[in-house]
């Protein structure tokens, strides 16, 4: 049988992250991701991990994410350079609000997808925090140095450590230790320390779950790690429970659902375009954007629910019941929340409407499979109303 | 029970009067992680050595399981079609994939032995 395994001498080259030593003591399987030596799993196995994380809370390690800020002397100065290269509305971010969105190629395709965070606090009132795709980082930063006015500057925080704690859960083992995270918002900041190290917390991720990202100098990154981790709710994850996580989410893997030839509104992102940004313009590939909002694209992002037990993968043909081509797989695997295969995939126009019947070629043979809205596990977000109850 | 042989892709062969039962090894279950999907051959299909007789799936990837010897597919193993988590429980045990005649006894020469196997993990490690 063919065993998918890393290439034995690139493995030297991988770089390691500051929880390394740690992953290497809790019995993960390393395999490398995005230049790095990551955890893709630990003991418990991948659906144990992923369950877990629906369940209670799950850390996982993300300091393979680029950190950096872009800073200037205003934050307007530092918001307009920023939105000569995406299309939210970043002007419009409150301090200690965070944005999704995708660092646009001028011709409407995507270059990579991206966090930017307003910081609000003393002498970084011009300064954003940005994070980006580790495999798509060093590209990044240079596109984005090259493009930056005068007197706006990119710094780059290979300093800061970056973890996700994941979860239900989540929010009562955060507050264990930083009592003000329990009542942040979903995609809010705030600056705050532990055992007198800074400590940078939004409250979000990539699971479709409550939870946290912890930004933390790489040196107190493993006390962190093991401050989290002494707390019996909370399990080490690994990268593949945490792709099959934001899978069932409905959130794109960039290089995989979102690339270079996919435009944002094809991704069925326009949620993260800016309103005042889609009739102004002014970022690149504005043009592509528009006409897609104006015209409807000629494809799109859609989720796919297979009927059967085979999971369709990346690169699977999608076709009509009468075995016309209109897609193609860009994500697929069994989903251990829902009990089955899902997939996401990009379809003609006209076939994107939830309850499309279609089928999906897997090894030479159609399986039958619906087009479904996403996400198909529903978010958990602690989005608080004005009543003071939590509306997921 | 027979002594198993395995080839250097991790499947492994037990042969019983002429009957070999198929399968892949602990070590191979334990690099594939959870497995969620397996596919197996029609009864009667007769299948060369090296060519593909089952797909399994782990929840990350497919992979391919080879014939290690020729022969017809006189019997498969539904239990892990129905519950494909048998194969991470119990690979060179009740998680066999399936049976063949085996059409050329001389092709199991070529597999290695328990302890030569062993040895050879040692070098892919």
């Amino acid at each position: 049988m063919t065993i998918a395994a890393p290439e034995k001498d690139t493995k030297s080259a991988l770089k390691r992250t500051p929880l390394h030593a740690l992953h290497l003591e809790l019995g993960a399987k390393m395999v490398p991701f995005g230049g790095y030596d990551m955890p893709v799993s630990y003991p418990p196995g991948l659906i144990k991990e992923h369950l877990h994380t629906r369940e209670a809370a799950g850390l996982f390690d993300v300091s393979h994410m680029g950190q950096c800020h872009i800073s200037s002397e205003s934050w307007d100065a530092t918001a307009r350079a920023i939105e000569a290269l995406v299309p939210a509305d970043v002007l419009g971010l409150k301090p200690g609000q965070q944005r999704y969105s995708q660092l646009m190629a001028e011709d409407g395709g995507i270059l990579d997808d991206l966090m930017i965070t307003r910081l609000g606090y003393d002498g970084l009132e011009g300064t954003a925090y940005v994070v980006v795709n580790a495999g798509c980082k060093d590209a990044d930063y240079i596109h984005i140095a090259d493009r930056l006015p005068d007197g706006v500057t990119l710094q780059v925080r290979d300093d800061l450590a970056l973890i996700a704690l994941q979860g239900p859960q989540a929010v009562d083992v955060m507050a264990a230790l930083v009592p003000d995270a329990r009542d942040m918002p979903f995609m809010c900041y705030i600056g705050s320390s532990f055992e007198g190290f800074p400590l940078h917390i939004s409250r979000s991720g990539y699971t479709g779950e409550d939870g946290y990202e912890i930004s933390v100098p790489a040196a107190q990154a493993e006390a962190l790690a093991r401050a989290l981790l002494g707390n019996p709710l909370v399990k080490p994850i690994g990268l593949g429970a945490r792709d099959t996580l934001r899978l069932e989410a409905g959130l794109c893997l960039y290089g995989h659902d979102i690339d270079e030839s996919t435009s944002p509104v094809e991704a069925d992102l326009v949620w993260s375009i800016g309103k005042r940004r889609r009739d102004e313009g002014g970022f690149p590939g504005a043009g592509r954007v528009q006409a897609e909002l104006n015209g409807g694209p000629s494809r799109k992002r859609v989720g796919l629910r297979l009927e059967g037990r085979a999971p369709a993968r990346e690169g699977c043909e999608i076709v009509t019941e009468t075995g016309e081509p209109v897609g193609r797989v860009t994500s697929g695997s069994f989903a251990p929340s829902v009990g089955g295969p899902v997939a996401m995939g990009y379809v003609a126009a006209a076939r994107a409407a939830p309850g499309t019947r279609l089928n999906i070629v897997i090894r030479g043979t159609p399986h039958p499979a619906s087009v479904v809205k996403m996400p198909f596990v529903p978010h958990r977000y602690h989005r608080p109303t004005k009543s003071g109850k939590s509306n997921g | 029970m027979a002594e198993p042989r395995y080839t250097s892709d991790h499947e492994y062969i037990r042969v019983e009067n002429g009957i070999g039962t198929i399968g892949i090894s602990q070590y191979a279950q334990d690099k594939l992680g959870d497995i969620v999907f397996v596919e197996l051959p029609a009864v009667g299909k007769v299948l060369s050595k090296g060519q593909e007789a089952a797909v399994v799936e782990s929840v990350k990837a497919a992979s391919e399981v080879y014939a290690p010897v020729s022969g017809e597919v006189v019997e498969v193993n539904e239990a892990i079609v129905a519950n494909p988590e048998l194969v991470n429980q119990d690979p060179e045990g009740n998680a066999w994939f399936l049976k063949i005649r085996i059409a050329n006894p001389r092709e199991l020469d070529q597999l290695m032995p328990e302890q030569a196997y062993k040895d050879y993990l040692e070098t892919v490690e």
